[in-house]
């Protein structure tokens, strides 16, 4: 049996002996699973920290803040001074950030404790975090079933108990697919809502910084810590960060995307959102059904925008400032040996991909298309949202799948179908537990229109109290 | 139908080394992938395209200098460095 911890719980526990030996419990249970949840646990640094926090007198930045003590998992695509960040690719060995992402900053204003880097697929790119340079994280519900992906890492030690909360992000469901496989909540908030400054670009006008935690109110916490304008970050957007959950379903009327459960959805995962949606009716929400109509062509056209951008956003791995270095040759040679050994197979492919999209003779067929496409699925969403206050859908057509049973590139990312459209239109998704089939747990998306943080919120806390 | 001769030449404007397996690999994979994004070529699409979805334009800073990054924390990663700078293969 899993028991996932709240913030309440550990600070409960800070409380009542220290940061200290909070952090070293923590530490103790990260190191007696094997689901390899972190590819770097910073055991010194969080020790170090929980001391200073403890010390009253020490005047340590953050002590008695909202999180107080409490450790974090970070996604490893998140730049932390002084402790490791690897992308999960071999092409960084052993880079150490010279500076704090926004996020982290914001963390430790409020006395956070980064206890480490979570496991992910490779500069993100991924479904299921196979694509680790340092191995496959394993599904606390499950060790032979993926914990979904990217941010893979982040949403097991959450499910597993190692730590009550995480940061991922979420370029076309990173944050939703694992939080919805694994079994916790997770949030891909409004397009520009956190800053992405010391996020390690892949596709850069798609991906959001998300929490994933056990529970609802956890999430809009730490949404409400990290969320905010940056100076560093040009599309950042000074926006209310406030969420005010009171469970109130008064006027809340749903919309049902009928795209959303296509082709191939799981039977099981389908009757767990209705029944939840007529959950909802029953406590006196309204439903309607609706159409969107060009959810069919997001799929191809995110992945022919997200590999672009990922062309250009990875070009800066060349091995002359940071990570793997060959033997010196002409300048163009070294970049193509630095690039052959750094980058594993998928992250080869999209660069690839995203090079051919881009280039004389394509670019229109493409790229161009695929950004128009992009424009009708947003009018999609401004329309649904001109009749319906939230949208409400499988994160995933299925439960968590085994290791290794998606190897085909295109099965994998034909997985991402109702989560990518999101990415598209900018909107914010929480993914929220409804259910579970043969001891896998099935998800849930709440999805707004922009800014509606606190709305969809709002009826995740609901579902989840429906839960039990 | 893309050949492993395209692969390779991508694969150079990408700057990435393939190898004689990857190269048949690859475009066995980018033919299926690029058949199924052609799926985009079904509809008409007569609208203007959204590069980025906030209608956000250029915002400005007032220039005035702030904090930097110390020469010695920019060049505590580099592989090679020489006097102060980052060491690269010869370029010329």
């Amino acid at each position: 049996m899993i028991s996932m911890m709240s913030v309440t719980e550990v600070s409960r526990r800070i409380k009542e002996s220290s940061a200290e030996a909070v952090v070293a419990e923590h530490l103790e249970r990260i190191r007696k699973n094997e689901f390899n949840t972190f590819i770097t646990v910073a055991e010194d640094e969080s020790l170090r920290r929980a001391r200073m926090l403890d010390s009253i007198d020490s005047g340590e930045p953050g002590s008695g803040g909202r999180l107080h003590g409490v450790p974090i998992a970070i996604k490893d695509n998140m730049s932390t001074k002084g402790i490791r960040t690897t992308c999960a690719s071999h092409i960084l060995d052993g880079y150490i950030p010279p500076y704090d992402a926004t996020v982290i900053k914001r963390l430790y204003a409020e006395g956070a404790i980064v206890i480490g880097k979570a496991n992910m697929d490779e500069f993100a790119m991924g479904t299921s975090t196979e694509s680790s340079y340092y191995g496959p994280t394993r599904n606390p519900h499950n060790p032979n079933c993926v914990p979904g992906g990217s941010s893979g890492g982040s949403a097991a030690a959450v499910a597993a108990g190692e730590v009550a909360i995480s940061l991922g992000s979420d370029t076309g469901g990173s944050v939703r697919c694992p939080a919805s496989f694994c079994g916790v909540v997770g949030l891909k908030p409004t397009y520009g809502a956190v800053s992405r400054y010391g996020l390690i670009s892949y596709a850069n006008s798609l991906e959001q910084i998300g929490p994933i935690t056990s529970n609802v109110r956890d999430v809009a916490l730490l949404y409400s810590i990290i969320a905010g304008h940056d100076p560093k970050d040009s599309t950042s957007v000074d926006s209310d960060t406030n969420i005010t959950i009171n469970c109130d379903l008064r006027g809340l009327n749903i919309g049902v995307p009928k795209e959303y459960f296509g082709e191939g959805i799981d039977p099981a995962v389908e009757k767990a959102v209705w029944n939840r949606i007529h959950d909802l009716e029953a406590e006196g929400a309204t439903y309607t059904e609706i159409e969107m109509p060009h959810t069919d062509y997001a799929l191809a056209a995110y992945y022919i925008i997200a590999m672009s951008e990922a062309s250009s956003n990875l070009a800066r791995f060349d091995g002359m400032r940071y990570g793997l270095r060959t033997e010196d040759k002409d300048v163009t040679t070294t970049y193509s040996d630095v690039r052959a050994l750094g980058f594993g197979d998928e992250v080869k492919r999209r660069i690839i991909l995203g090079t051919f999209s881009l280039s004389t003779g394509y670019h229109d067929k493409y790229y161009l298309k695929a950004l128009k496409v992009r424009t009708l699925v947003k009018q999609d969403f401004d329309s649904a949202f001109g009749s319906v206050n939230v949208l409400i859908a499988p994160t995933m057509p299925m439960p968590a799948f085994g290791i290794g049973e998606l190897v085909d590139p295109l099965s994998q990312y034909l997985a991402d179908v109702n989560t990518v459209p999101i990415n598209l239109a900018g909107v914010p998704s929480v993914s929220v537990p409804c259910g579970s089939t043969q001891g896998l747990p099935i998800g849930l998306q709440i999805i707004g229109g922009f800014f509606a943080e606190s709305r969809i919120l709002d009826v995740a806390a609901f579902v989840e109290q429906m839960n039990g | 139908m893309i050949t492993p001769e395209e692969v390779e030449h991508i694969g150079w404007l990408a700057r990435i080394k393939l190898s004689e397996e990857e190269k048949k690999q690859y475009a066995g994979q980018m033919s299926d992938i690029l058949d199924y994004f052609g799926k985009i070529d079904e509809i008409d699409t007569n609208v203007k395209p959204t590069y980025q979805v906030l209608a956000l334009h250029n915002i400005f800073r007032d220039d005035v200098d702030g904090e930097s990054m110390k020469q010695e924390d920019a060049l505590a990663n580099a592989p090679k460095e020489k006097d102060g700078y980052f060491k690269t293969p010869r370029i010329v």
